[in-house]
């Protein structure tokens, strides 16, 4: 049965679409048929991160206005044939995401796929709301930081208020994915540590993302960091985070702390 | 820095999360359940009313929300003679 997650945050740069592009590519990888959604009109950013810029031709307005069928809009990766992006617009704007349409589209792609995740924009604004509307997952991307943590509980609250299962009487399934944490700094004290974090937001632990160059050079080439080097840290972390997704129980390690004596003397040094 | 000034130096991480805790248990009551917790509020105040005086600043109504259950949250100060029946 399909499954739609939604990818958000409340602030903006934690990680929302280096997110759902490194989720979307290591679930693909797992042979399940995935697509990526971006809902960030105006402010696109996805179809960079996977690499498909240049083949974007239709985007989630056009279907939603009818100039063109959802089959023509998606793109379908050129690495993973289980992987699928559906762009955001860049030029329209963003009154023409109405809730009617992307219900109608949410609506299709669960007849075509195992997995929709939706990368939500940053604020909490329609934009954002819109996003989450159809989710039975959520995702909520926080950096270990008293300003994203604070907006996260923010959005923990519209996700129990304001999507279509909240209406329901549902509940929306909701995951913690630390990103960008130091494990240097969580270890002079001055990072918030991964247990601080999870005792004030109190939802489920996703995965816990390490800050990494490795991020960078994968947005650099175009590739959702689980293609673009399988081995390095982030990867690793995020395909663990992507099983826990469906369903396998992994167990949790935190970036830093599996270091042996000597990893934590040259850890310190480098630090 | 001194290596006295290194080892006595006061970590930040335990402020932030003392800070959010605080915060956070503001912002829930106020956002979201602002309606219910008001309403609460009131009915509670108006049935205590009828058997202590209180001081309607004195009552507090929080809403925590938690991962299954949400809890909440009363807290009502009641002057030491009070304990008389309202007129
Ligand atoms: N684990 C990480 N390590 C290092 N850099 C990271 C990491 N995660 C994200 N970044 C970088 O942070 C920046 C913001 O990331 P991203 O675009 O994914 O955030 P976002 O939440 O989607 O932002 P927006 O709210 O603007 O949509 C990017 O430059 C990205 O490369
Ligand atoms: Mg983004």
């Amino acid at each position: 049965m399909a499954k739609v997650i939604v990818v958000t945050s409340g602030k903006g740069g934690v990680g929302k679409t280096t997110s759902t592009a490194a989720l979307g590519a290591a679930l693909a990888q797992r042979g399940e048929k995935t697509v990526v959604v971006d809902f960030d009109v105006g402010l696109r950013n996805l179809d960079l991160v996977m690499g498909a810029e240049r083949r974007v031709v239709y985007d989630l307005i056009n279907v939603i206005q009818g100039d063109a069928k959802l089959p023509q809009a998606l793109i379908r990766d050129k690495r993973l044939e289980t992987l699928h992006l559906l762009p955001a617009s860049q030029t329209r704007d963003k009154d023409n995401l109405t809730s009617e349409g992307v219900e109608t589209v949410m609506a299709e792609l669960r007849k075509s796929f195992d997995w929709i995740i939706c990368d939500s924009p940053a604020g909490i604004e329609r934009g954002a709301t819109l996003a989450m509307r159809h989710a039975d997952i959520a995702v909520v991307v926080t950096n270990p930081e008293v300003s994203s943590v604070r907006d996260s509980d923010r959005i923990i609250g519209l996700l129990d208020a304001k999507t279509a299962r909240a209406e329901r009487g549902e509940r929306v399934e909701k995951h913690l994915l630390l990103t960008r944490y130091d494990p240097a700094r969580a270890e002079r004290g001055d990072m918030l540590k991964v247990d601080d974090v999870l005792e004030i937001l109190s939802i489920p632990l996703l995965g816990i993302i390490p800050e990494s160059m490795d991020v960078l050079r994968a947005s650099n080439i175009g590739s959702p960091v689980t293609l673009a080097d399988t081995r390095s840290a982030p990867s690793l972390a995020y395909m663990d985070a992507a099983k826990r997704l469906a369903g396998e129980q992994i167990p949790m390690s935190v970036p830093g702390e599996k270091r042996g004596f000597f990893g934590k003397i040259f850890g310190r040094r480098a630090a | 820095m001194s290596i006295f000034g290194f080892f006595n130096r006061k970590t930040s991480a335990p402020q932030a999360r003392e800070r959010l805790q605080i915060l956070l248990a503001h912002e829930r009551s106020s956002v979201g359940h602002s309606d219910l917790v008001a309403l609460l509020r009131e009915e509670i105040v108006a049935v205590i009313a009828k058997h202590v005086q209180v001081d309607r600043d004195k009552v507090n109504v929080k809403m925590d929300r938690g991962d299954q259950v949400s809890t909440l949250e009363v807290d009502i100060e009641i002057p030491l003679d009070a304990s008389v029946r309202a007129a």
